[in-house]
């Protein structure tokens, strides 16, 4: 079976508004260009092979949701999972131990950001860049990732609150 | 709401995925609380910071190029217009099932409907399971047609021996069974397929010895029939039509009769 060309453009037109969308997961997601391009590349492939099953409605969650399968598999092609992937219970020291007061982030901290932001486990990181970088719903990520949106919920505050652990302990900073 | 319940809120509240009333209580509570006000505030920066940092990665112009031209390229169909020469081969394998993406986009239930009953998180389970299943190109950890393969293989894994009819003479087909985790146990997992359609049937014992009929409800686009029967807990879920599913929970609960070894 084949696209012809009128679900080629329907193709064409639910799924190339979102390629912004769909580098920035996967980039984010490899933590490396090259392989973002390979995995967008393998998404758009994939996601025209199961182009039938897409019933209208949201095509930028559809389409994210091929890209994260995508750059799993080539997260656990390259063995990265295990380097990329943190302990949970190591990294998330349980109670918000930092001081709100002292999480001041100004522009010259930007870069500390997004170190946080790559070192989060790829299940908190997803779901971080997801809400406040694609601007998406619980419901939508959960939609994406494939999980209960109460997992979206308790994996987000989990995630903001490992960032704020990771941006508070600078001592010294002033306001 | 004290300010444990709402700190534990504050994430969603900031999302606006709240609910009107909970939503004005908690902004009650910031108005009058300083140490619930300074967590909010906390998270504001952190959200803040992470909105205004360039973060955002966009898709350089020669991946926006080459996709294009891999379209363009694409072999189509040769009944429009004039035809092109088939290039890239992956295009050529387009349509057809479906079922992975499809089922991607229709998960996830309602925020304020969640943990209202015991009954509705087992549903946002159930449906969690199916659709994991899918996407995770792991449908089955035993594939096989037959049940003298499907049965045994559970042997050891649980704690209970699941039926596992034939009901390919009616059209349903087994395709395997896995292990998956429901209602906080793991549970066997059975795999019929009704066409191209993956059924997952979950069983596990049931917390009493009540039968019920078969029961049937949709949630996210996909449909659900559970029951209980000689001791068992089943709950079915497919992208099939509610009828076709009907008809095979009917069947299922007929041959589930036998209580369970
Ligand atoms: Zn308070």
């Amino acid at each position: 079976m084949r696209l012809n060309l009128d679900e080629r453009g329907r193709f064409e037109h639910a799924t190339l508004p979102h390629l912004d969308a769909a580098y920035n997961l996967a980039r984010w997601l490899t933590r490396d260009d090259h392989a973002a391009e390979d995995v967008v590349q393998e998404a758009y492939f994939r996601a025209a092979k199961f182009f039938a099953g897409f019933r209208g409605g949201d095509g930028r969650t559809w389409l994210l949701a091929v890209v994260r399968r995508a750059a799993y598999d080539w997260l656990a092609k390259r063995r990265a999972w295990a380097a990329a992937s943190f302990d949970e219970a190591v990294h998330d020291r349980g109670d918000d131990a930092s001081n709100p007061e002292s999480l001041v982030i100004r522009k010259a901290d930007q870069q500390l950001l997004r170190q946080a932001l790559e070192e989060l486990s790829p299940e908190f990181r997803e779901v971080t860049v997801l809400r406040e970088l694609e601007g998406l719903s619980y419901q939508q990520i959960a939609a994406v990732v494939g999980v209960p949106v109460g997992t979206v919920m308790s994996r987000l505050s989990r995630a903001r609150k490992q960032l704020r652990q990771r941006l508070a302990p600078c001592p010294g900073r002033e306001e | 709401m004290d300010c444990r319940d709402v700190q534990n809120l504050l994430h969603p509240y900031s999302d606006g995925e709240l609910d009107l009333v909970r939503h004005l209580q908690i902004e009650h509570h910031l108005a009058e609380c300083a140490a619930c006000a300074e967590h909010q505030l906390g998270l504001r920066r952190l959200r803040e910071a992470l909105a205004s940092a360039p973060l955002y990665h966009h898709a350089p112009d020669a991946l926006r190029a080459r996709l294009a031209a891999d379209l363009r390229s694409a072999p189509a169909t040769p009944s429009r217009r004039g035809r092109r020469r088939p290039r890239a081969l992956l295009w050529a394998t387009a349509a057809g099932i479906g079922l992975v993406a499809a089922a991607a986009v229709t998960t996830g239930a309602l925020l304020s409907r969640a943990s209202t009953s015991a009954e509705t998180k087992l549903v946002e389970q159930v449906v969690a399971g199916h659709v994991r299943s899918l996407q995770a190109d792991h449908l089955t950890d035993v594939a096989s047609s037959d049940r003298h393969t499907v049965k045994p293989w559970f042997r050891g894994k649980l704690d209970y021996s699941p039926q596992v009819p034939d009901l390919a003479g009616e059209g349903y087909p087994l395709s395997g069974g896995r292990l998956d985790y429901l209602a906080d146990r793991p549970v066997a997992a059975l795999v019929y397929h009704r066409r191209l359609h993956a059924i997952n049937v979950f069983t596990w014992p049931a917390p009493d010895a009540d039968e019920t009929p078969v029961r049937a409800l949709a949630r996210q686009g996909f449909h659900v029939c559970y029951w209980q029967r000689a001791g068992m807990a089943y709950w079915v879920i497919s992208d099939l039509n509610a009828q076709e599913l009907d008809e095979f929970a009917g069947l299922l609960r007929q041959h589930s009769a036998a209580p369970p070894p």
